[in-house]
């Protein structure tokens, strides 16, 4: 028994880890092609059919590319930030629940690593940890410009913790419960039971706060180009970099698939789509409107960003949690 | 038209609008209400539909704006400043040129050069014609002032190259004899006339 779900986790870690990390480099590719159309562009077309080899072929470079470490860096501080954000971002996938159960040579699999019943709590914090990633890499990388992207990663990642934190607190009230599964559960009925419908308000604000914490382009001020040169990665090539990218992309899909679970029903049945199709849909879906904005808005300055934070979100989130909570109580 | 209107010398500020948003928020309610109904408004989401409506237009009415480079070229301009040619007489795939150095004159690089001779005929014989790639700015003075249109500027736009000797050789730049009958003729002193076929008469010895 005990040695099963050893080998249970072992595999399912295993598969979680080796599916993102493709997917994250797939998206890169499928963001290319997305904001390329949406530029009337073609995007990548030389490296196999309609550059679908492109992703290989990044990946080629950036394992090749010169691994240098600045002079006066501080060495195992840089060399460790970017396998925090890499790391972080996959260990805060093991709570999340991808899809329903389902058999496979008759054996019962959950896909979910482990289905722990602060699971929500589990990856909120996980993902917060992940901040430290940019923040050593600005401050170790000795280089002003990586300095104020650190900074901005304080500012940013914090300030809109609290945000995503408040905003789930007030569907949290409702279901009882802070397991991802039970919230699924909760809106087993159909589409008029998603959390959606009851905590509209709730669902904006957490995709906003979503935004700013995968460091999205609305909000992606921890390395805005066109004013901090590449802000926390200016002084990071090759893998790191890439590591960077991979536990950015690895964070949309975690805060895509969070988003589907707590307020678009999970991966309940559908009408007449199964429920594994059914979020991946919803996921799909989340992910097209990301990139969607990246085409469509603008940057924002730093201090609409922190304006936007303390003085509209905190309060909205903090007044919905009261509503919700004397709804409950009369 | 009157005085007034033609000692005007800006003429384009009458086309302007200015705006003056002189309602700025000054109370604090103001700047409240300003922040509400700037977030009520749904630009956000016109600019997403304009965004979307684009990827519509580029993936199925075919308005995409890429050029895929080295497999298709855009085509240019037939008077476009280029890589020089040195247009050949049609009689005799001679060099048109007749050695006058007016082109190595007006040059303002200062790349082209030319080494002449009178020869036994007593005529002037260009030996040595040569234009700096590396310098030459493009600018067609030498093809404006060339009195027998012997140097024009072709359509040649893709200068890069590994090799030195690509850049430099006369054969080059003349336009070879298989290639005669394609020469372009541009109207002017040295060119053909159109109707230069009537006008030719074949010498005695083909007869």
């Amino acid at each position: 028994m005990e040695t099963s779900i050893l080998i249970e986790t072992v595999v399912k870690a295993v598969v979680v880890l080796s599916v993102f990390a493709a997917l994250a480099g797939f998206t890169t590719y499928i963001e290319r092609k997305i904001l390329a159309f949406m530029q009337r562009r073609l995007g990548p077309m030389n490296v196999g059919p309609h550059g679908l080899l492109q992703l290989a072929a990044d990946g080629i470079k950036l394992f090749t590319k010169e691994d240098f470490i600045p002079a006066n860096a501080a060495r195992p501080v840089f060399m460790i930030a970017p396998i925090i954000t890499a790391a972080t971002a996959f260990i805060a996938m093991t709570a999340i629940p991808f899809f329903p159960e389902f058999e496979l040579f008759g054996y019962t699999v959950r896909p979910i690593i482990a289905d722990i019943n602060v699971g929500v709590l589990f990856v909120l914090g996980v993902a917060s940890v992940g901040l430290y990633g940019p923040l050593l890499a600005g401050m170790s990388s000795a280089n002003k410009w990586a300095l104020l992207g650190g900074a901005r990663t304080a500012i940013q990642l914090l300030s809109y913790e609290v945000v995503s934190g408040l905003a789930l607190l007030a569907p949290l009230m409702l279901v009882g419960s802070l397991s991802l599964i039970d919230i699924n559960n909760y809106q087993a009925g159909g589409f008029t039971n998603w959390i959606i419908w009851s905590q509209p308000m709730a669902f904006i604000l957490f995709v906003i706060a979503g935004f700013a914490e995968t460091n999205r382009t609305p909000f992606d001020l921890l390395e805005h180009e066109a004013e901090i040169v590449a802000g926390y990665a200016t002084e990071y090539s090759g893998l790191r970099w890439g590591m960077f990218f991979i536990g950015e992309y690895a964070n949309l899909f975690t805060v895509c698939f969070l988003i589907s679970l707590i307020f678009l029903g999970g991966f309940n049945d559908l009408w007449f789509i199964p429920g594994g199709l059914a979020i991946v849909l919803k996921v799909m879906m989340l992910i097209f409107f990301f990139l969607w904005t990246r085409a469509s808005w603008p940057h924002i300055r730093p201090d609409q960003l922190m304006w936007l934070c303390w003085k509209v979100l905190m309060p909205l989130s903090v007044i919905n949690i009261l509503i919700t909570g004397l709804i409950l109580m009369f | 038209m009157s005085l007034d209107k033609l000692k005007n010398r800006d003429v384009s500020v009458d086309d302007y609008i200015n705006i003056f948003e002189d309602n700025y928020p000054k109370t604090s309610w103001e700047h409240f209400k300003q922040v509400i109904k700037r977030s009520l408004k749904g630009e956000l989401f016109k600019g997403l539909g304009i965004v979307l409506n684009i990827m519509r237009q580029a993936l199925f009415k075919g308005e995409m704006q890429t050029v895929q480079y080295p497999a298709e070229k855009l085509p240019i301009g037939p008077r476009y400043r280029a890589v020089h040619k040195l247009l050949a007489l049609l009689e005799s795939g001679e060099n048109r040129c007749i050695g006058c150095g007016l082109c190595e004159k007006i040059c303002i690089a200062d790349c082209i050069r030319m080494d002449t001779r009178i020869d036994e005929n007593s005529r002037k014989e260009v030996l040595e014609y040569t234009i700096n790639m590396g310098r030459c700015i493009f600018c067609g003075y030498c093809a404006e002032v060339c009195p027998e249109l012997a140097i024009v500027h072709g359509g040649r736009y893709e200068n890069a190259s590994e090799q030195r000797a690509h850049f430099a050789l006369k054969e080059d730049l003349l336009t070879p004899l298989d290639k005669l009958l394609e020469q372009k003729e541009y109207p002017g002193f040295g060119a053909v006339s159109p109707d230069a076929d009537k006008k030719i008469k074949k010498t005695p010895l083909l007869y």
